[in-house]
């Protein structure tokens, strides 16, 4: 099979994109960011995937899936661009997977757009709302995107369509959103509260995506990790000292005296549980992750 | 340091709950064994010596799997549900562990909600009682809600209106419902008086005065009364009608086990 992977300069994208090589599969990837020591079997694209070439890759190779992980956050882009990708982006991969005969489209998302709330369940199955846009207003071109992807399932019936809601990842690329958190060595927390937080060794991300691309999913899908930790525990147990600040002096050292950068709007999501219940993947894929949680921490311990 | 706070009785018990803890001690709602340990070696001076409770019909409580408690609520703090976690931990064999189901207020003050996580009692949503039970453990609730913890002293004892939610979730579960009376809990804490202005700028429904002024409870001894199993025919997708006079009938056994509770304390008193 040809496969498209958009983004794949990515930690893990890369990830993804040598599995699938591995699994005797045609790799194409589009990314501006260079991947100098790409395996043989993969190809590259040097384009943005909203621009005309990125087009041409679909016209001229014709893969039969695709694999959308081109989506960005706001530990790296500025919130216009951020539109423009996430959601300008996606919309153009889903066009022309619609124009050009594309079998199955996987978009990999983030479990955060549902949001951190004091009165939102533990376990989030796919049935709850996303509530990140008023609890993380930086996350909200995420949600749109995540919704936006979800609507190829109605728009583009002939197109099968997965949508993950992955987890953290952790693992040796030290990359991603919680990676990021915990790069210091001073891990900082809102004093009172020690939420749980969900994560995936990073090994078993990619597995996951390649399965729910392997099994043809049409829908949402929720991939969790094994169990969440405190927060206090995953900082304890990855070797950082634990900081915990008033919440109203924590916005005010982020990003200074070397302390990770968060967006005054995320501290609900330091305060409160994003947790989700992956049973749905469990039973259509019969994904289960090799690392669990202690495993996970120990491989990211501070060295 | 704080580990060595638990007492070998409260070990030994945590030792056999049906809890499945990871190697930090935590299970996959968050609870944490260490909390647990802290908890119930202060809530054991609570119920043992402090409020003396007694309590008579534990075996009534499955030994295992799914079941819900419900039971009166009263006293100002939430004290009754504290000495039933103590009596299934204690008086229970094997002890079991319940998780109630919190007001959403307490969710947001520091501190006590992370306290709150790590010992298992989540906010009082529909999918975390749905979720407990189908993961076959005990389940407390109090139909009555803040309505019944803010009852004043002069209305002590009497029920006010219970919610129909728990008895579609039992329905559809299929979880038998164990019926409680907790007797003391009005005299332990009485509430004179609500302190409006306080609870609005403390974030709470309310905030109960005392004759002593300070919302703490006194040594007063309690009694705690377990039902036998209420089991009801349906699927939760029963009419209102079906629903409420099914909550009527639990809140009949209710009041029926308050007024059994109360009668053996006057038993008690006038033997004495």
């Amino acid at each position: 099979m040809k496969v498209l992977v958009t983004g794949i300069s990515g930690a893990l994208a890369r990830q993804v994109a040598v599995r699938l090589v591995d699994a005797g599969h045609t790799v194409l990837g589009i990314d501006r960011r260079p991947w100098p020591d790409a395996p043989a079997g993969i190809t590259l694209f040097d384009t943005d995937v909203r621009k005309r070439p990125a087009e041409d890759v679909f016209r001229t190779h014709r893969p039969e899936a695709v694999v959308h992980m081109a989506t960005v956050t706001h530990l790296t882009t500025r919130r216009e661009e951020r539109y423009r990708i996430n959601l300008g982006g996606t919309r153009s991969v889903l066009d022309h997977c619609h124009d050009y005969g594309v079998e199955h489209v996987v978009f990999v998302g983030r479990h955060t757009i549902y949001g951190a709330a004091s009165d939102a369940p533990l376990y989030r199955t796919e049935a709850e709302p996303p509530l990140a846009g008023t609890t993380f207003p930086d996350l909200a071109d995420l949600v749109a995107a995540d919704l936006y992807a979800g609507s190829a399932l109605w728009r583009f019936p002939q197109l099968g369509t997965t949508v993950l809601r992955i987890v953290y990842t952790l693992g040796p690329s030290k990359r991603g959103t919680l990676a990021g958190f915990l790069r210091g060595p001073r891990v900082p927390r809102v004093l009172g509260f020690d939420p749980l937080f969900h994560f995936l060794h990073e090994h078993d991300a990619a597995d996951a995506i390649v399965l729910a691309l392997q099994h043809r999913l049409n829908g949402v899908f929720n991939v969790a990790g094994p169990q969440p930790v405190p927060l206090t525990t995953l900082i304890e147990a990855t070797g950082r000292i634990d900081l915990p600040l008033p919440e109203f002096v924590l916005p005010r050292v982020l990003g200074r005296f070397g302390l990770p950068y968060l967006p005054r709007g995320s501290m609900a999501h330091l305060k409160y549980p994003v947790v989700i219940d992956g049973s749905s993947f469990r039973a259509a894929t019969g994904f289960t992750p090799a690392f669990d949680e202690v495993q996970v921490m120990d491989g990211f311990r501070w060295t | 340091m704080w580990r060595r706070l638990i007492d070998d009785e409260v070990q030994d018990r945590l030792g056999r709950l049906d809890i499945p803890f990871n190697r930090y001690g935590q299970d996959p709602f968050g609870i944490s064994r260490e909390h647990l340990g802290l908890f119930y070696s202060a809530l054991g001076v609570l119920y043992r010596r402090y409020f003396s409770v007694r309590t008579v019909g534990i075996e009534n409580v499955p030994p295992s799997g799914r079941a819900m408690l419900i039971g009166n609520h009263s006293g100002g703090l939430p004290v009754d549900g504290g000495m039933v976690l103590a009596s299934l931990f204690f008086d229970h064999e094997p002890p079991r562990h319940a998780h109630g189901m919190v007001e959403k207020f307490a969710q947001n003050l520091p501190f006590l909600s992370s306290w709150f996580s790590r010992l298992g009692q989540l906010t009082g949503v529909p999918e975390h009682a749905v979720r407990f039970l189908e993961d076959d453990r005990l389940l407390m609730v109090f139909p009555e809600g803040a309505r019944g913890t803010g009852k004043l002293y002069r209305d002590r004892y009497q029920l006010v209106r219970f919610g129909t939610g728990f008895m579609r979730i039992a329905l559809q579960t299929g979880t038998p419902i164990v019926p409680f009376a907790f007797v003391g809990g009005e005299e332990a804490i009485p509430t004179v008086y609500h302190a409006k202005s306080l609870a609005r700028l403390l974030g709470t429904p309310y905030f109960p005065v005392t004759p002593y002024l300070l919302p703490v409870p006194r040594p007063f001894p309690c009694d705690l009364w377990y039902g036998e199993p209420l089991r009801f025919e349906g699927d939760g997708t029963e009419s209102d009608d079906v629903i409420e006079a099914y909550v009527g009938e639990v809140r009949d056994v209710v009041a029926d086990l308050i007024d059994r509770g109360r009668a053996a304390r006057r038993a008690r008193r006038e033997a004495a």
